[in-house]
């Protein structure tokens, strides 16, 4: 395969996977504007909303004042921001268009749909009509998701896509929790303090993971156990070890299709068995921040290697 | 000046022409609404699958769809055999014309085509003189635009041998057209275009280098997702099961051009490229050029890989060298063309000159180097100031233009807002050249003036299509 088509596709799973997280963000910024706020300055959940899409630093650059309609349109559809959902998915379709010949019919009609869906539809004014449209991004992604699991080969095109789509989801995850990780453990207060019991649920609605904590834990929304759920938890897809579990597994085909293991499998895997070798307690006791970070440093590194073996 | 039309015939006197009966009768039965029904569904078919064209300088209309019409243009079995002849003729001299003029330029020397036409044409490549592209064939893929006036009236209107496109719709149009009216084929020997695909994979294959293996490595080049025609190179690419490559996915190392792939480097032998001339190796032709691939040229000239078509053809294809073409296809066959070209002045001659400066009214003049219908002035349909503007034109560099007739080009039936209309149609049939020899596709592209009474089929400027069924008998 042409290192041009591989990175088109691994681009296109990242960027459906980014307008999936940002709907689901916006979705939960939605909920909790909705409910009335004893304290805090006003538009708390709508900052909350572009600092946990890792925009709160562009937000600033591009001189916006913070407010629930500035901040709809620039996650949602400012063409200047190249991460809002509609960048996103016009670069897909772009991509798409320029790896037709990598694509089934389906998933092409379905990145084509959305993007023609796209330009059709205005900015929704009323909160209704936003979370409409929300809905309907993820609808969208899902069938794009949908189309590839069930209609592509079991080759190397659809394993960078997989590829990119894991990898860009486990740097959501980790961003989500750096921005919040002051609030799983602000400072003066042990974990299970007094917090701000709205501000965890909405971390856990960001990730459509309130139901799956209860089901998991059978308790009251605990620090220790959102982090423990994001960051260790294997049954959670969204998890930093399940998107890092699922890294190695597409590497590993890759590695299987093509005859050969290079520096991006030897990286993932080592990383994989420091993951598993970790604890949530452990990470707690040595910072949630600094382990963050070095995650997401990781990351980029990886994406690095995975660039210089298969896409240059 | 009466209209040749391709159901009616000349005047629409003479009753429905054989081949369009069973049609006439199907569309004389088919309820009124069923047309514009199967026009939505088709229209909606397209939108999805991205079969889109992009217009040059229309800013929020990146991404336009070329109107389809739904009804077919027909070429009965004789015609089509004397067409096809005509067309095997014509692009076999085009070949010779090409080997000729980089080689020996016997046919300057004995003064068929004037030098300075060739020599000083912007589109010859002197760094083509001495050269013989791999299994001497200059031009795989041609797109002849053919005209037609009368019953036996069709003309040559263009030679279309660097890049031609439009093959991507002679296909499509006819899958849209067995997917919306299943019945109508019964009722029709139209002859498959799907081959199309194997006769140019087979052409580009066997015109390889002596020294590719034998299962040479074809990929189609193309400029990219922007370029207007980027559907069409990515379907093709999608047909004959290659790689579609950009500038960047190739390299050329020691002489050999190379695709970057996930698992390393791969050789390269035949390029397929719908990149042209100017923009294919920034080292020896435009510096400016992203699209291309430095050193390609050098790997070229070498004899290592193939360029479909070869450099420098765009000298055969050229409106001044049009007007010599009868007398290249005999001096290279030694046969009389079958085909005609249409009348032309060259405005290169005085006398010639004359006379198209005292009728630019009724006219058609040509840019020599013009091409999608841009640069022309259309006589009858221009206004008084536009004639003035082209007369000055043409006093200031006559060399530049050629004029022809203005053409009643024949009409088709065509599905327009309130019924079916006469329409003005071209046909463009593709012929490919192997090592094997040179053969036509059974069909090709036929374009609709769209608008009442306009002459003007690009798809650039309003332009649609139909699909065309070649009758087996």
């Amino acid at each position: 395969m042409l290192a041009r088509t591989a990175g088109s596709l691994f681009w296109i799973g990242r960027y459906v996977e980014r307008a999936d997280f940002l709907a689901r963000i916006l979705e939960a910024a939605l909920r909790l504007s909705s409910i009335p706020s004893r304290d805090g300055p006003p538009d708390t959940a709508w900052r909350s909303a572009v600092n946990s899409a890792g925009m709160g630093g562009a937000f600033e650059a591009a001189g916006r004042t913070l407010n629930e309609q500035n901040v709809r349109e620039y996650l949602a559809f400012s063409a200047d921001n190249p991460s809002s959902i509609r960048s996103c998915i016009t670069t897909a379709r772009t991509n798409a268009r320029s790896v037709r010949t990598a694509l089934t019919v389906q998933l092409w009609e379905a990145l084509n749909d959305a993007w023609n869906a796209l330009g059709e539809q205005g900015e929704p004014q009323t909160r209704t009509g936003f979370a409409e449209f929300l809905g309907w991004v993820k609808s969208a992604t899902l069938t794009v998701e949908g189309a590839a699991s069930r209609t592509m080969l079991r080759n190397d095109a659809y394993w960078f896509l997989r590829l990119g789509a894991a990898l860009e989801r486990a740097d959501n995850t980790a961003r989500l929790l750096d921005v919040k990780y002051h609030l799983l453990l602000p400072e003066g207060e042990g974990v299970g303090g007094q917090l701000d019991y709205f501000q965890w649920t909405t971390l856990l609605r960001e990730v459509s993971a309130l139901t799956a904590y209860r089901w998991v834990y059978r308790d009251s929304v605990k620090a220790v156990n959102v982090a423990d759920l994001l960051v260790m938890n294997r049954q959670m897809p969204r998890s930093l070890i399940s998107c890092q579990a699922s890294i190695v597994q597409y590497l590993e085909c890759l590695a299987t299709d093509y005859g050969r293991r290079g520096p991006a499998q030897r990286f993932a895997s080592a990383r994989m068995g420091k993951l598993e070798g970790g604890s949530i307690e452990a990470i707690f006791q040595s910072g949630l921040h600094e382990f963050i970070e070095d995650f997401l440093d990781e990351n980029s590194r990886l994406a690095d290697t995975i660039s210089e073996q298969y896409l240059a | 000046m009466s209209v040749f039309d391709e159901m009616g015939g000349l005047g629409g006197g003479g009753g429905v022409r054989a081949c369009y009966q069973p049609l006439a009768r199907w569309l004389a039965e088919a309820p009124a609404e069923l047309l514009e029904a199967r026009s939505r569904q088709a229209e909606l078919y397209f939108r999805r699958m991205g079969i889109t064209f992009s217009v040059y300088g229309a800013a929020d209309s990146n991404e336009r769809l070329i109107p389809f019409d739904v009804v077919p243009r027909i070429v009965s079995a004789p015609e089509w055999l004397a067409l096809e002849a005509g067309l095997v003729q014509r692009v076999a001299a085009i070949n010779l014309f090409l080997k000729d003029i980089y080689g020996r330029q016997e046919c300057i020397r004995a003064g068929i085509v004037p030098a300075d036409i060739v020599l000083t044409n912007p589109h010859f490549r002197p760094e083509m003189v001495g050269r013989r592209p791999p299994q001497d064939v200059w031009v795989h893929i041609a797109g002849v635009d053919l005209v037609r006036t009368a019953e036996d009236g069709f003309y040559v209107l263009e030679d279309n041998v660097r890049t031609p496109s439009g093959m991507s719709y002679m296909l499509e149009n006819r899958e849209m057209m067995m997917r919306l009216f299943p019945d109508l084929f019964s009722e029709y020997p139209v002859r498959p275009v799907e081959t199309y695909t194997d006769m140019l994979l087979s052409a580009l294959q066997s015109s390889a280098p002596s020294s590719a293996t034998r299962d040479p490595c074809v990929v189609v080049l193309t400029p990219g997702p922007y370029n207007s025609a980027y559907y069409e190179h990515s379907f093709l690419a999608d047909k004959l099961g290659v790689e579609l490559v950009e500038g960047g996915d190739l390299y050329v190392n020691d002489g050999q051009v190379f695709m970057r792939t996930t698992e390393g480097p791969k050789k390269v032998d035949v390029i397929y490229r719908r990149v042209d001339d100017d923009f294919l190796d920034p080292l020896t032709f435009n510096p400016e050029s992203a699209l291309g691939v430095p050193g390609l040229m050098t790997a070229y000239q070498a004899g290592n890989v193939t360029l479909a078509n070869a450099v420098g053809t765009g000298v055969a294809d050229d409106k001044a060298v049009y007007t010599y073409m009868p007398e290249i296809i005999r001096f290279f066959t030694g046969e009389e063309p079958l085909l005609h070209n249409v009348p032309t002045w060259r405005c290169r001659e005085p006398d010639a000159l004359k006379e198209v400066l005292s009728r630019l009214d009724e006219l058609v003049v040509k840019e020599v180097g013009g091409s999608g219908g841009y640069g022309m002035l259309i006589g009858p349909a221009a206004t008084k100031a536009e004639i003035e503007t082209f007369r000055k034109k043409l006093a200031a560099d006559p060399a530049a233009f050629i004029a022809q007739p203005t053409l009643a080009l024949s009409t088709a039936p065509t599905l327009c807002h309130g019924g079916l209309a006469g329409r003005h149609v071209d046909l463009r049939p593709f012929v490919l050249t192997g090592a094997k020899g040179v053969e036509v596709a059974p069909g090709g592209l036929t374009r609709v003036a769209l608008n009442e009474g306009s002459l003007v089929v690009n798809s650039s400027q309003g332009g649609g299509t139909k699909d065309t069924w070649v009758l087996d008998a």
